[in-house]
């Protein structure tokens, strides 16, 4: 709290500590907030929704134009667009959600010990994950396709450790900063395990730092993950998803049919976006915190 | 003379910087019976936290020590895992500079003082929540309850400071090791925790290593006070005489740099030069550059700790100086 103005002391009362994480966030972050449980509520309740089959459709009916029954109109294969957008944001979403949560963990428990460690583990680790950023992590991916068959589990399994090093470094620069705090030795003099100090003290407070880079993971996997779709690694048909929607509808951009790419598209943008700004803003203020 | 409850013998400590080991302490020797206080006088760099420091096992990945360091007979330094962490949660305990970065900022008072309760001492959160209570209320926190529930940054420093003593008490160790408790506070502040810690002291007969650079706190509160400079201890005083009877021209300076409530002075004098590290003390004497009592054998020859009044001094002309250091060239100098 460095730079505060008259003004805004007078105006702001001392919120609570249990409602810190909210504070700070400004119209953008709330955007975002609002974009992304939309999409999450979406993902959770959207095949409940779908009155019609995602899957059937009518090819005599192939790129039918908006209708009562249609709403946003038919994609090649005369399928509901509408029904195969709201029922493809579950398969869009639980991807990234299953590769942020994995490599969230996975890397915050390596940079813990790291930093709890020290010494030779501590360049063990710093080591395999300069190694792991070596390769990008689509063409992870792409291997890991390759080597186990097209889908979900291989793409997901292959970028949750491409995504593991930055959890990692991020985590471990802030652990090891905390590390060294007096608090930890006072800690350490009382006789509290490492285990404990490490899960009670260090995470709690380099949590904020954590969640903003998951929150920016989500939208980059979201990213990878679609494009994994798109080219046919992903998700595969007939299973309605926003990444193989958009390659699916390249066939009908070249018809003067651009809706299920372009319809497809923004939600991906949108949700990557909505993802981006808020761990954009959880980051800064977790660094005007520090 | 009972059996000490620690032993410090010859203790060398060398920390690893830029790729090579620097010497930090440099035979450092001194015991500690159970239920006494030992100062540890010096200024900063001088060794005196990282002494402690070794005794907690604190010291930063790298360190290489070698002497003795035993607390009731048995080695410190070669304690490993469960042995070191019981050694910490039961026998030792350490009290910090800052109790502002020395408790977690992120969990209440409540968190930080049932912890060790709860999870070393296998209580119920309420039967340790009330223990808590009890603690602060032994270091004159009454309203304990309400504490418990603060964050550490709506308390005043002082009041931190005896919360940071209560956790101490919770264990009920056998030695504290108290590095400048009351540096970070202000004066009226620094006496009430004194007298808490004395009184709690006594009540428990627990054994004190007391770090401090106030040599009227450290002769007013220490059995025996020792003073270090460059790594080396200059100087061991028993008794309450440190500052107006110093025994090495270093204690003497130091007792000099001070303000004298009977004295006006417009410029207190200084110490010329700066303090020097362990790794760079020139052949002979250590403080011989910056001391105002120096000759030319001071260069050459080391001094070894002799025995001299009430304690032992390394300098080799402390029996002649003895009781002129005070009134000694420094205070003209000083003005001049």
């Amino acid at each position: 709290m460095t730079t505060l103005t008259a003004g805004e002391v007078e105006v702001t009362p001392p919120r609570r500590r249990t409602w810190g994480w909210t504070r700070g966030l400004g119209v953008s972050g709330w955007l975002s907030i609002g974009v992304l449980v939309l999409v999450l509520l979406l993902a959770v309740v959207g095949p409940l929704l779908a009155s019609q089959d995602p899957n059937e459709g009518n090819l005599a009916q192939g790129f039918g134009a908006p209708s009562v029954e249609h709403w946003l109109g038919q994609d090649a294969n005369g399928r509901d667009l509408l029904t195969r957008l709201v029922v493809g944001a579950r398969t869009a979403v639980i991807g990234p959600l299953l590769v942020v949560v994995a490599s969230t963990i996975l890397g915050t428990v390596l940079a813990l010990a790291a930093a709890w460690f020290g010494g030779w583990f501590d360049t063990a680790v710093a080591r395999v994950v300069d190694a792991v950023f070596a390769f990008p992590g689509l063409l992870l991916a792409i291997l890991a396709t390759a080597l186990f068959g097209a889908g979900l589990p291989a793409a997901v399994a292959a970028l949750s450790i491409a995504y593991t090093p930055y959890m990692a470094r991020i985590a471990r620069s802030a652990a090891l900063r905390e590390r060294g705090m007096p608090y930890i030795a006072a800690l350490r003099v009382q006789g509290i395990h490492g285990l404990s100090i490490c899960v009670r003290h260090i995470l709690p407070n380099i949590r904020t730092l954590v969640l903003a880079n998951a929150t920016i993971s989500f939208g980059f996997a979201l990213i990878d993950l679609a494009g994994l779709s798109f080219i046919g690694l992903g998700v595969q048909p007939p299973t309605a998803d926003w990444g193989a929607m958009v390659g699916e509808g390249l066939a009908g951009i070249l018809q003067r049919y651009p809706q299920e790419s372009f319809y497809a598209g923004a939600l991906i943008v949108a949700t990557v976006a909505a993802a981006n700004v808020l761990g954009d803003r959880l980051t800064t203020r977790s660094e005007g915190r520090s | 003379m009972t059996t000490p409850l620690l032993q410090v013998e010859a203790l060398n400590i060398a920390l690893p910087v830029d790729g090579e080991l620097r010497t930090v302490l440099h035979d450092v020797s001194f015991s500690l019976e159970p239920g006494r206080t030992v100062g540890l006088v010096g200024e900063s760099g001088s060794g005196k936290s990282m002494t402690a420091r070794a005794v907690a096992r604190l010291l930063p990945p790298g360190a290489r020590v070698r002497g003795r360091l035993e607390f009731d007979g048995a080695s410190i330094v070669d304690l490993r895992g469960e042995a070191l962490r019981r050694y910490r949660a039961g026998d030792v305990s350490m009290i910090f500079q800052d109790p502002r970065s020395a408790i977690n900022p992120v969990r209440r008072i409540g968190d930080f003082l049932t912890e060790a309760l709860r999870i070393n001492g296998g209580m119920s959160s309420r039967a340790a929540g009330a223990r808590a209570v009890e603690l602060l209320a032994e270091v004159g926190i009454a309203d304990g309850a309400r504490r418990l529930r603060q964050y550490p940054h709506e308390l005043s420093g002082g009041l931190l400071q005896r919360v940071m003593i209560a956790a101490t008490l919770a264990v009920r160790p056998r030695l504290i090791l108290a590095d400048e408790p009351t540096t970070a506070l202000d004066v009226s502040t620094q006496a009430e925790v004194m007298a808490i810690l004395g009184r709690l002291r006594a009540e428990y007969g627990m054994a004190m290593l007391f770090i401090t650079h106030d040599l009227d706190l450290a002769a007013a509160v220490c059995d025996e006070t020792i003073v270090m400079y460059a790594g080396s201890v200059v100087e061991q005083h028993r008794g309450a005489s440190l500052h107006e009877d110093p025994l090495h021209p270093y204690t003497a300076a130091l007792a000099q740099a001070r303000p004298d409530i009977d004295r006006a002075t417009r410029r207190l004098p200084a110490i010329p030069g700066y303090p020097t590290t362990a790794y760079e003390v020139p052949p002979g004497c250590a403080f011989a550059p910056r001391c105002p009592h120096a000759v030319a054998a001071c260069t050459t020859q080391e001094p070894q700790l002799v025995p001299i009044g009430d304690g032992h001094s390394r300098c080799i002309r402390a029996e002649e100086l003895r009781g002129r250091m005070l009134t000694g060239p420094s205070t003209t100098e000083g003005v001049a």
